[in-house]
């Protein structure tokens, strides 16, 4: 499915949070949102998924769903949002038990997603006893559970340390080489976006807008941190970004 | 490079362990030194019965089948007002919680109707709901209606919106965010909640019981005030020490088999 952001606008108030945002994101696309913090990227995704409602413009889907999908546009949240009530099976199937499945096939799915995310030996453990890599994994088993269409990512690797980082990286890698989805992926870390990023969008500092647009055609699973390329990449997004990052440090919140 | 010293520890403590043989012995040794101090004539039977002068005035209550009728009478006023006022009270601390209209509707009765106490009412109570059981079980249920109502929104307020966010992007249904995301989300706060109405509905079930009440615990401690007869005073007390013990241990093994999640 494609995604089209057509004139995207937001307000908080007097804020301009983003202004005047078009973006088209192709099929089986990863596209990398980055920008100076408080920019905005958040914020359009939350808009992108249908969570907030933009003061102007509107996001298009255009297409047919995958075969079996229950929720187009699915989100994958930067502190995991899982429930601690709930097993680690028991937060994937939580998605599934609003949709017409007989119970067998639910756990089939469930099944099937925590061994896409090397999960199964962990299906009966509680939240609060899993690492936070392994925590992102049964989010991301459950977003996958809904055959998405479109993965919204905010951050998702941001409250892991460098290691698991790199890891959870080259599996994320791993499964859109299988699931081929479309995904728009929010971060502030350069080099993930040159990683994961067919496209890497720079936003400006508030009020957010594109101020830089990078294709990278390295395939994904060929693309290695030590490629001088991709780091020159990351090396002119961060030239791009610089001084708007230290302006946007020394700016006074408005929330 | 002179001295070598080790480095002196200085973190630890902070950190009480429970020592579960403690407890138990402090009791004996209170009852003991008192039973003691009684037969030794250091306190006199007037002021102060020996224990086992209340055990035998219990022994006696458990013999003549006495026993049973105040305690069923008791527990059947306490369980009929507490369940009912918790029920009500959980919902309408729901209905707080989630819909603005009956927040702005309810939250200022709340406010209002919360810090009476109670007791006071009882005499509106005995002219509505008549001198018989209807007025103590209203008195039951008003006093943990309220304080249900409070811990249960405050509980649903505190429920990470984050999670109710997630289960909005997966398009759950309304009733399956409230039911799977609210619900066990605020589980905890609605349990702290239903210690405090437990205690308040014993307080409140003895006051209830000292007025117009033949059976309960509250009327026979009455009774026996009245009859100076100190030594089934004190039994009746302990019976009361012991039901609010009772209550805890409940509501304890209820929070570990509920929230097992939270190890």
């Amino acid at each position: 499915m494609e995604l089209r952001l057509d004139g995207i606008t937001h307000r908080y108030g007097a804020v301009t949070v983003l202004d005047g945002i078009d973006l088209a994101v192709g099929s089986g696309q990863v596209v990398c949102l980055v920008g100076p913090s408080g920019c905005g990227k958040s914020t359009l995704l939350r808009i992108i998924g249908g969570l907030e409602m933009p003061t102007g413009g509107a996001v298009h889907l255009m297409g047919e769903p995958p075969e079996g999908c229950f929720n187009p546009l699915t989100y994958v949240f930067q502190d995991f949002a899982l429930l601690p009530w709930r097993t680690a099976a028991d937060n994937v199937s939580l998605v599934l038990e609003d949709h017409p499945l007989s119970a067998e096939a639910r756990s089939a799915v469930v099944a099937d997603v925590l061994a896409r995310t090397k999960l199964t030996d962990f299906a009966n453990a509680w939240p609060r006893q899993l690492s936070g890599g392994m925590k992102q994994r049964v989010a991301l088993a459950r977003a996958l559970a809904v055959r998405p269409a479109v993965m919204l990512m905010d951050e998702p690797l941001s409250a892991l340390d460098s290691q698991t980082r790199e890891l959870l990286m080259e599996d994320l890698i791993g499964l859109w080489e299988r699931e081929r989805f479309t995904a728009v992926y929010v971060t502030h870390n350069l080099l993930e976006a040159v990683r994961l990023g067919h496209r890497v969008v720079v936003l400006s500092r508030r009020p957010g807008r594109i101020s830089e647009q990078m294709t990278i055609d390295t395939p994904l699973a060929e693309r290695d941190m030590a490629d001088p390329i991709l780091l020159a990449k990351a090396e002119r997004l961060w030239v791009a970004m610089r001084d708007e990052a230290a302006a946007a440090d020394r700016e006074l919140l408005h929330v | 490079m002179s001295e070598v010293r080790p480095v002196p520890f200085r973190g630890g403590g902070f950190r009480p362990r429970s020592i579960g043989v403690v407890g138990p012995i402090v009791f004996v040794v209170l009852i003991s030194a008192w039973e003691a101090a009684s037969r030794l004539g250091l306190i006199t039977p007037l002021v102060l019965p020996a224990p086992s002068e209340a055990a035998a005035a219990f022994w006696e209550l458990l013999e003549t089948g006495r026993l049973w009728l105040h305690l069923s009478a008791s527990l059947q006023r306490l369980v009929v007002g507490w369940t009912l006022g918790t029920l009500v009270g959980v919902s309408a601390g729901f209905a707080i919680g989630l819909f603005s209209l009956a927040r702005a509707g309810l939250m200022p009765v709340v406010s209002a109707l919360f810090p009476i106490p109670k007791i006071a009412l009882l005499p509106l109570f005995i002219i509505w709901f008549g001198i018989g059981e209807g007025s103590k079980v209203a008195t039951l249920f008003f006093g943990t209606f309220f304080p249900t109502v409070i811990a249960t929104y405050a509980g649903v307020d505190g429920v990470d919106r984050t999670l109710i966010r997630m289960g909005q992007s997966f398009g759950l249904t309304w009733w399956s965010i409230v039911r799977k995301i609210v619900l066990p989300g605020a589980l905890p706060a609605i349990l702290s909640g239903f210690r405090i109405s437990a205690s308040i509905a014993i307080i409140l079930l003895v006051a209830a019981e000292m007025i117009g009440a033949e059976f309960g615990i509250g009327a026979y401690v009455l009774l026996a005030g009245n009859l100076m007869a100190t030594d089934q005073l004190i039994a009746g007390v302990a019976m009361l020490s012991v039901m609010g013990l009772t209550v805890g241990f409940l509501i304890s093994r209820a929070e570990r088999l509920l929230l097992r999640w939270r190890g």
